[in-house]
């Protein structure tokens, strides 16, 4: 008889966590249970200004305040970066944004809280403020840092190929420029931290809503001045991210400060509006595109000038526009590629990561451009895409090493299943097709810290009780990592998914792990929970080994049995094999590690450790518009995407992940914009920052596309980030088919779509007086 | 001022002092413990905090506390039984209609209102049901089909 196996990779599970989310059972920061004193933030009212004092005087002496906090409180600046650390939890000497930290109270209650920060006086001297990137960057602007020339964090010039000769080998050259609004991540629940500081033994614990505990955990050492191992940082529940929280963020080491100096337990919730302030989003982005073309549709060069207006301080962004430029590569076979990035600071809140960090505005100039060039060489979007495929592997110019390659097979999908070669071109007026590729790492190949230590450890323990516990850092935001996880060492251990538990994002208890950004925890600390699995899965056979008294190698674990391969009989049950392993010392706990080898860190140019992964994801999409041309209204009626994340190690979360990516590409195409007015911002609220609600969004019918990688854990690779970006171009090609429009500016929203279109009627009527008149 | 409230949350009669001008949330989360009920937003933009007041979904963040006398208010908390989700919860458990989670109480309220008014909805109805409730990770398409599984199912 052989035991049917359930295999865990590929199953469909429902997230691990998930009861505690539909049963409101689920503890997110802001409900852990404390008696906390209340924390608030003073903020600046002034974009840029020189502080030349903060009075918190009447503050500290109003009953019911137990400690003010200002700058002087904090002089050590912080940010995820080490070569670029410029912010502080608390501005010292000047402002540089609306909505900056200045202040901050701890007292009894809300109400204290709120006349203390009303008591507390600040006295400026106003400075020049910059709100775009061009206005920062013209001569005699006043430097925000000093260290930086024309208020530009950081230029990069990058030329792979010989760019000249491949446009002079082009049939057709064009050149366009395209303007994207920032943007911001809009994640459900707001910021909140809870700090408590233990006095006498000085000890801080923070629970907060980081998407990388260790980067916080290293920066509150930093700002307080203590050492790691006096802190302990706890991720409960996160109500999503997306970037948001990629970064040690000001009110996190706020809150810390302000629990110190309380000595006790402080709660720092911000509100929604302080949320969009804290901000990291997408920077509002100027892109200068050039293609070049032969008749049948082959890229000969392509060259690209970035400008990102990224807001008061550095932050990512370094890593932000080497990204844009990075990730021109990797998806097609381009003989020359020129890239041009500038990052500037401007009086605005900060810019950081977000879904698709760097790669999305880039990514969107490029497919419309190439779009508008395959119709005017009477081409198919399709063939065009087709014709500068990838030949797999490869090493692209950048030094990017492509092993899997979806693309071809994503592009078929989609093609077939929006009906798109019976359809394109016969849609009745209004009606448009568009479509477009995109693509993204599987977790940045090299980190940040440069320490020597591994990419990613996960630790199994193995007890009396039977119970095997993952322990990781890697923190599960909602996206599904921890779930991933139990998939993964299930697998390798043919035990049942109810067998294991997750302890996750707990410094006091689980391995270091980089965190959850650049979609790197399924690939990296899904292959270390491999490797430890395999660990334990070796313990554990030789445990039934010495009893069925044969050697390791014969034994297989199917459905929780232990036997010798080809044997009769009902073997082992776990417990019994268990508790033969324990025998021999007691608890068991096995490390793996992951480490991303040196040759997929990168190239050896300057930032090219950006972009460096050791697996692509590739995704195409297609997207159906309906724009009524009396209103402006786009609306999009239906999505077909196609993802190659590998294998599908979840096809239900693989699904999820794709849908929520595309519909966030939606949003930004279609409405989302942060928008500031003398460096105020006007959008700081879920009214005046349109996310999309459930009527306007579209069914999405999502593909997957499994293109093994051979480094990927079960060969999988990212599913969460690499189909946001094709949905921008995607809706953008479709609108030119509805109403003839090559729109060059996100959001196409409804007042934009009617200023092209009477601008074009205007143009053609004064074309046809000029002709009558001639 | 203070003032005496008496209501029945969650199919139990409770009475509490509260301050007059205390949301409905904050009596909630605060008084009550109930914490399923979230914040998302700095009043009546997002829809997490939705409960039940008599069957008709209300934002607790725009409700008076003291306005809940002798009336019926449900939470997360108490759909569904000890040990056993409700046809809701079990479908926005098992068909993802639940990624972060932030949204969810909020959003499996709107719907059990739906679902009590209306055991058949269409989809244009569910999503006229849900439009008051955001959510940024799932694009809306498996919440759909969550209350569309839930639909099916008896109750």
């Amino acid at each position: 008889m052989t035991a049917l196996r359930e295999a865990a990779v590929g199953r469909r599970l429902p997230l691990i966590d998930g009861i505690e989310k539909v049963s409101g059972r689920a503890a997110y920061t802001a409900d852990l249970p404390a008696r906390a004193l209340v924390g608030r933030i003073l903020r600046s009212p002034y974009a840029h200004a020189e502080l030349l004092e903060v009075d918190v005087a009447a503050a500290r002496s109003l009953p019911g305040v137990v400690a003010v906090i200002t700058g002087a409180d904090c002089d050590k600046p912080f940010g995820v970066l080490p070569i670029s650390m410029n912010e502080y939890p608390l501005a010292r000497e000047r402002v540089r944004y609306c909505g900056e930290p200045v202040a901050a109270v701890a007292a009894l209650d809300d109400e204290t809280a709120a006349r203390a920060l009303a008591l507390i006086r600040l006295r400026v001297r106003e400075l020049p403020a910059y709100f775009s990137a061009e206005a920062a960057r013209a001569p005699g602007a006043v430097l925000l840092h000093d260290n930086n020339s024309g208020n530009v964090l950081r230029e990069v010039h990058d030329e792979f190929g010989d760019v000249a000769a491949g446009f002079a080998a082009a049939d057709l050259v064009r050149e366009a420029r395209y303007r994207c609004a920032e943007v911001a991540h809009g994640q459900m629940e707001p910021h909140a931290a809870l700090a408590e500081y233990d006095g006498e033994r000085q000890r801080l614990t923070l629970y907060s809503v980081t998407q990388v505990p260790y980067y916080l955990h290293l920066m509150l050492a930093r700002c307080l001045g203590l050492e790691e191992s006096q802190i302990r940082v706890v991720k409960p529940f996160v109500g999503g991210g997306f970037g948001a929280r990629v970064e040690p963020l000001n009110f996190e080491i706020v809150a810390a400060l302000l629990a110190r100096a309380a000595c006790g337990t402080v709660r720092l919730n911000l509100t929604r509006e302080e949320t969009f302030l804290t901000h990291r989003g997408r920077p509002e982005t100027d892109i200068r595109i050039k293609l070049g073309m032969t008749r049948q549709g082959r890229l000969t060069a392509a060259s690209c000038d970035v400008v990102q207006r990224g807001g008061a301080y550095a932050g990512y962004g370094i890593v932000t526009i080497l990204y844009a430029g990075s990730l021109l590569h990797g998806i097609y076979d381009i003989p020359a590629v020129k890239y041009d990035g500038c990052r500037v600071y401007t009086n605005t809140p900060p810019c950081g990561a977000m879904r698709g960090h760097g790669s999305v505005d880039a990514r969107y100039a490029f497919e419309c451009l190439l779009d508008t060039m395959a119709a005017e060489l009477g081409l198919d979007p399709f063939a065009v895409r087709r014709a500068n495929l990838l030949a797999v592997p490869t090493q692209t110019a950048n030094g990017i090493i492509v092993n899997s390659y979806g693309l071809p097979e994503c592009l078929d999908r989609v093609e077939s299943a929006s009906g798109w070669q019976a359809r394109k071109g016969r849609l009745p007026p209004g009606r448009g097709l568009g479509m477009a590729c995109s693509h993204y790492v599987s977790g940045a190949g090299k980190p940040i810290h440069r320490t020597g230590e591994p990419h990613a450890v996960v630790e199994l323990r193995l007890d009396f009780d039977g119970g095997i516990t993952i322990l990781t850092g890697a923190a599960d935001i909602g996206q599904g990592s921890s779930t991933i996880l139990v998939q993964a060492v299930a697998e390798i251990l043919g035990v049942d998914i109810g067998r294991l538990r997750v302890v996750a994002t707990d410094s006091a208890v689980t391995p270091k792990d980089n965190g959850s950004y650049s979609s790197r925890v399924t690939f990296m600390v899904g292959n270390a929970a491999i490797d430890a699995a395999r660990q334990l899965r070796d313990i554990l056979f030789a445990a039934a080994a010495r009893r069925f008294e044969t050697r390791p190698d014969w034994i297989e674990c199917i459905g929780e049995r232990f036997r010798v391969r080809g044997a009769e009989g009902s073997g082992l049950a776990f417990r019994e094999v268990a508790a033969a392993a324990l025998a021999q010392g007691g608890s068991i706990t096995v490390k793996g590690t992951f480490t991303v080898p040196v040759e997929y860190q990168g190239g050896k140019h300057r930032g090219g450790a950006v972009g460096s992964t050791m697996a692509l994801s590739y995704a195409a999409q297609v997207v159906e518009v309906e724009v009524d041309a009396d209103t402006g209204m786009v609306r999009v009626e239906k999505v077909w995407v196609a993802h190659d994340c590998g294998r599908a190690i979840n096809p239900l979360a693989v699904e999820g992940q794709v849908q929520g990516s595309v519909w966030m590409g939606m949003a930004q195409a279609l409405g989302e914009e942060t928008r500031y007015e003398g460096g105020l911002p006007l959008h700081a609220s879920l009214l005046g920052y349109p996310i999309p609600t459930i009527v306007e969004s579209p069914p999405i019918e999502v593909h997957i596309v499994e293109c093994l990688d051979p480094n990927g854990p079960f060969g999988a690779k990212e599913a969460s980030e690499g189909s946001l970006a094709g949905f921008l171009p995607a809706v953008t090609n479709a609108v030119a088919e509805a109403v003839g429009l090559r729109m060059t500016e996100l959001p196409i929203t409804p007042d934009r779509i009617l200023e092209a279109l009477a601008r074009r009627q205007r143009d053609s009527r004064i074309a046809a007086a000029r002709g009558a008149a001639s | 001022m203070a003032m005496i409230l008496s209501l029945t949350l969650n199919g139990r009669q409770r009475t509490d002092l509260v301050p007059d001008n205390l949301l409905l949330v904050e009596y909630l989360r605060d008084m009550a413990g109930l914490i399923g009920t979230k914040r998302g937003c700095d009043g009546g933009e997002c829809g997490t905090c939705t409960v039940l007041v008599d069957g008709v979904p209300r934002h607790a963040c725009l409700t008076l506390a003291a306005r809940c006398g002798g009336r019926h208010v449900e939470t997360i908390e108490g759909i569904g039984s000890p040990g056993r989700l409700s046809r809701l919860q079990r479908a926005f458990h098992e068909k993802l209609g639940t990624q972060c989670g932030f949204c969810t109480p909020g959003m499996i309220m709107a719907a059990e209102a739906l679902l009590r008014r209306n055991p058949n909805p269409e989809e244009a109805q569910i999503r006229a049901a849900l439009s008051g409730n955001l959510c940024r990770c799932t694009g809306y398409v498996k919440i759909i089909e969550s209350v569309q599984a839930a639909a099916g199912d008896a109750p």
